[in-house]
């Protein structure tokens, strides 16, 4: 119960991390709707989902060391859920014959819907979570692989009750930027609190040490276990916030593609520090929206230029190639974004007998 | 009887590409631990060498419309030059990474080649008629085939013995498989880390060559993602044959085909569509059984 004689500037110092990128993702919001473009605001809502996607990815793959190609398995878990309870009362039952009664006839709360559906990918995920993280390494990473493709195979074949591989249309649009923003808010704050966790600590020492994390008394696939499930039900919000910010789900919007660019923000960023995942969605997101500005073609003086279709893709594997090239550890190279630390070591002293949590140590070490 | 060994027909002929794909993948996996999701696009980049470059619904055979002995050679060169142009661009730089990031590299260079097919030619599927002929039916007695079945599972046969010979039987192959069980110690005893690599990048491209050749007869269209759901396939079958087997890699992508090619003919009408569901279910089974895949690799044990 030390913590109780914590100052509170002291605690902003020791989760400075936390509190920075809150600051951050809140003042970007800020200064867009305050700027008032409606494509700009609309792409930083998007960042923001983005960022519910990649944090939510980062929760396993970075502190578990696993990759996992079927994690977007869950976003259109969560759509699809949500998408059910709330999206086109008169067509449901005609359409969608296969749902049970209590979904094809009736319609929920918005927010009560998220917060099912994501729980419903939050269970999915226990369920395939308990044989699939009892492998390692690669052999891991496929099983996650085809878990992806099971999904999507299912989801495009189920046609009675996700029609197929036609699109949902018509979900109620009520994500704007405030309600994206908040459930990034969320999704890093989470995040933060895990992995500072004794859980959290626990699945990282089996990252940097395998058979010696087991040695020492570690159940690995039970921490993994952990992360996975709480990865999976943010990713189930995360498709959540995509159905009705879009309006229209389709299951091509959750498969490769997704996954791809998702894993590459992620590894861009840094996949070993939490600001690694944010930084790496807020730059390729940027860079992508500037070549997609570019693409669409600008004006010098009264001539209308035009980059041919498909060079903003072409740029932006370039892009990708080079940075990955330079900075193989992603652009954080594993650190987390602090408070500097000349003024933490006064803040500190100031503080008392705040001990360095495990992560501050971490941090200094990198 | 005659349906059996149908379904063998097709699943030896479904079996040889994956195989084919698998080799080219496992192969890099071995010397770099390398996951090559670019693998697809080295196929796809074949398959468009045979036209002219250009973004018209109606394409117009390039390489496409010379002979084949000359034909042949000319993809195998465009696709293997591509590979070792990777090579020296992208993945040799990265070569200490770690293997996520080697991935993402590799997922970067199969977005950047899509796309550049996608702004050169279009995205639409283009009409080739490259080896239609092959297409025509072949009867044996009471089985009916086709020709590319055939010239697919004999271009496999034939290429698998080539690589064994080239493995077992020439200084870089044994070079390569040493570099593959412990590619530190190889390199200790003087085997260079930059041609064994070099050369594996070159092989996986020559692969995705004929492979690009056998896709192209069979189905006659060009696509910029054609080879993807095979390249899918090939991974998976790398991971259950055994990770860094060349072996394995090659007994996974027939273990593939096979299981594929029962269920469609198993499955009832139905559930058919879904086929691809139950392969990946029994490859996640094959892999709780068996994490280390089919063919175990002394060295590939981790050690502490």
């Amino acid at each position: 119960m030390r913590r109780a004689t914590v100052s509170p500037a002291a605690f902003l110092v020791r989760h400075s991390t936390v509190f920075i990128l809150v600051v951050l993702m809140a003042a970007m919001a800020v200064v867009t709707v305050a700027v008032g473009d409606k494509t700009l605001v609309r792409t930083v809502a998007e960042i923001y989902i983005r960022t519910v996607i990649v944090v939510a990815l980062y929760i396993f793959i970075g502190n578990s060391g696993v990759i996992s190609f079927g994690s977007i398995a869950f976003v259109m878990i969560g759509a699809y859920a949500s998408a059910w309870q709330t999206c086109c009362k008169a067509l449901k039952p005609m359409s969608m014959v296969g749902l049970p009664d209590f979904l094809r006839l009736h319609t929920y709360p918005v927010f009560f819907a998220s917060i099912t559906s994501a729980i419903l990918a939050a269970l999915v995920a226990f369920v395939v979570g308990i044989p699939i993280l009892r492998l390692s390494g690669i052999p891991s990473s496929i099983a996650t692989f085809a878990l992806l493709a099971i999904v999507f195979v299912i989801y495009s074949n189920w046609n009675s009750v996700t029609l197929g591989l036609l699109s949902v249309v018509g979900l109620p649009l009520y994500v704007d930027i405030w309600v994206a923003l908040g459930w990034a808010v969320v999704v890093i704050v989470v995040a933060y609190i895990y992995q500072s966790s004794r859980y959290g600590l626990l699945l990282r020492a089996t990252r940097e040490d395998e058979v010696a994390a087991e040695a020492g008394g570690i159940n690995i696939a039970r921490q993994r276990l952990i992360a996975w499930v709480i990865s999976g039900f943010f990713l189930g919000v995360a498709g959540v916030l995509y159905g009705h910010f879009v309006g229209v789900i389709s299951v091509k919007m959750f498969y490769l593609d997704l996954t791809f660019i998702s894993l590459a923000m992620l590894v861009v960023g840094g996949m070993r520090s939490l600001t690694g995942a944010v930084v790496g969605v807020v730059v390729l997101s940027t860079i992508t929206e500037l070549l997609r500005r570019a693409e669409s073609g600008f004006h010098v003086a009264s001539l209308h230029i035009q980059a041919p279709v498909g060079s903003q893709e072409v740029s932006l594997g370039i892009i990708m190639l080079l940075l990955l090239i330079f900075r193989p550890n992603g652009l954080t190279n594993g650190r987390e974004i602090a408070w500097p630390r000349a003024l933490t070591r006064s803040a500190r002293s100031g503080g008392g007998n705040a001990d360095p949590s495990p992560d501050t140590a971490e941090q200094h070490a990198g | 009887m005659t349906t059996f060994i149908q379904i063998c027909i097709d699943a030896a002929s479904l079996g040889s590409l994956y195989a084919l794909a698998a080799l080219g993948i496992g192969l890099l996996w071995g010397v770099m631990k390398l996951i090559n999701f670019a693998h697809g696009d080295f196929i796809s980049v074949g398959a468009y060498a045979l036209i002219v470059p250009s973004s018209a619904v109606v394409p117009t055979l390039f390489i496409g419309a010379w002979p084949a002995p000359l034909m042949i050679p000319a993809v195998i060169l465009v696709v293997a030059s591509i590979a070792l142009l990777a090579e020296r661009l992208i993945f040799r730089p990265l070569r200490t990474a770690d293997p996520s990031t080697l991935l993402v590299a590799s997922f970067s260079l199969s977005f950047f080649l899509q796309y550049l097919i996608l702004m050169i030619y279009g995205a639409r599927p283009k009409a080739v008629t490259v080896g239609s002929t092959l297409n025509a039916e072949l009867t044996l007695g009471p089985l009916r085939t086709t020709y590319i079945d055939v010239v697919t599972i004999s271009a496999t046969a034939l290429l698998l013995v080539a690589v064994a010979l080239f493995m077992t039987r020439t200084r870089f192959g044994i070079q390569m498989r040493a570099a593959t069980q412990d590619f530190r110690m190889a390199r200790m005893l003087g085997v260079r880390a930059n041609a064994v690599i070099a050369t594996a990048f070159a092989i996986s491209g020559i692969l995705a060559a004929i492979v690009s050749f056998l896709i192209v007869a069979r189905t006659g269209t060009l696509a910029p993602r054609m080879a993807s759901q095979l390249v899918m396939v090939g991974f998976v079958a790398t991971v259950i044959g055994g990770m860094g087997s060349l072996v394995g890699c090659i007994l996974g992508g027939f273990v593939v085909g096979v299981v594929s090619a029962f269920l469609q003919f198993v499955l009832p009408e139905d559930l058919r569509a879904t086929r691809d569901a139950f392969v990946f279910i029994v490859v996640i089974l094959m892999l709780l059984v068996r994490p280390e895949g089919l063919v175990r690799l002394r060295s590939q044990k981790e050690r502490v």
